[in-house]
């Protein structure tokens, strides 16, 4: 590929994003110390870190500045796949409720 | 020419249908990569948590110091590899080949201090009497999930250093392009995404009180 273009600041373009990430690791600890219960913990903490998570995606990954048909085509797909593993949650819940490794 | 443009036209100069994505094969494939081991990661934190909620006694041994402050530090340093990625790609994409080494050497020493951080975590822990299928604290299936998602992770780090190191020598010499940097960049970016999700579900939902 030829060198066709100067290089950037592009550290200083996703400082900001940089940060945000940073500051929601920040957050998901302190929450993690307020006292929730598991059930409104888990919520919350994986709330953010899908934040997260599609910040680095859409920003450090760059896919919003592919076309959309390439987020179409791998975005559905994985979440897809991953709420089809929810079926695992029942099957588990209901197990404790069996306690299956009680001695 | 660019080099989605060569990929349109082939080797023999014969004008193939145009991608659909509008983007070179070579990252097309990585994508195509991330979402599957993505999906991989997804398999294994589930499994996690059928367990953890399936056992009355699941351990929370991570005390703030040292775990989670170690956590806190191993987290700063992988995004902050993932913007010297981003400065790697973008001078390799404007031909600066000294900048673009620098950038990723940067990016490599990060990975193999975070790669020692979570080392010392897992010596931490064995010295304990974690192990795959026992612990102190209860639920023995613990150490194996812990290790597995973990050890994975770390392991995809050190993958992740290893390519690094081998595109960034192939880039100075020339035999590989910009390209090839983009690629490895997004692995590299992918490693960070699966850890900010292992944070909260591995260490902070088993924080000691």
């Amino acid at each position: 590929m030829a060198a066709s273009k100067k290089s950037g600041n592009v550290i200083v373009k996703y400082l900001p994003v940089y940060f945000v990430l940073l500051g929601i690791a920040g957050l998901e600890i302190v929450l993690a110390y307020q006292g929730f219960s598991p059930g409104p913990l888990i919520a919350i903490l994986l709330a953010l870190a899908i934040c997260g998570g599609a910040l680095a995606v859409m920003y450090f990954m760059h896919l919003n500045e592919e076309r959309r048909s390439l987020f179409l085509t791998l975005i559905p797909a994985v979440i897809f796949v991953l709420m089809m593993m929810n079926m695992l949650w029942s099957d588990s819940l209901r197990l404790l409720h069996m306690r299956p490794f009680a001695h | 020419m660019s080099e989605s443009q060569v990929t349109m036209h082939g080797a023999g100069g014969s004008t193939m249908e145009e991608s659909p994505y509008g983007i070179p094969s070579r990252k097309l494939t990585m994508w195509l990569f991330i979402i599957s081991d993505a999906v991989t990661f997804g398999a294994l934190l589930f499994g996690y948590g059928y367990l953890r909620t399936a056992s009355s006694d699941w351990p929370a041994p991570f005390r703030f110091n040292p775990s989670i402050l170690n956590v806190m530090f191993m987290t700063f340093i992988l995004l902050t590899s993932s913007l010297t990625m981003l400065g790697a790609v973008d001078a390799a994409k404007a031909g600066d080949k000294a900048k673009a080494r620098r950038f990723l050497w940067s990016t490599m020493l990060l990975g193999v201090i975070f790669a020692g951080l979570h080392i010392r975590e897992w010596i931490g822990l064995i010295d304990e009497g974690v192990s795959l299928f026992q612990n102190p604290w209860g639920s023995p299936l613990f150490g194996a999930t812990f290790f597995s998602i973990t050890g994975l992770h770390l392991l995809h780090v050190t993958g992740g250093v290893v390519a690094i190191a081998v595109v960034s020598r192939g880039f100075s010499r020339g035999s590989l392009t910009a390209g090839h940097v983009e690629a490895t960049g997004l692995y590299w970016h992918f490693v960070d995404l699966v850890w900010m999700f292992v944070v909260p579900l591995i260490y902070l939902l088993n924080i000691a009180r």
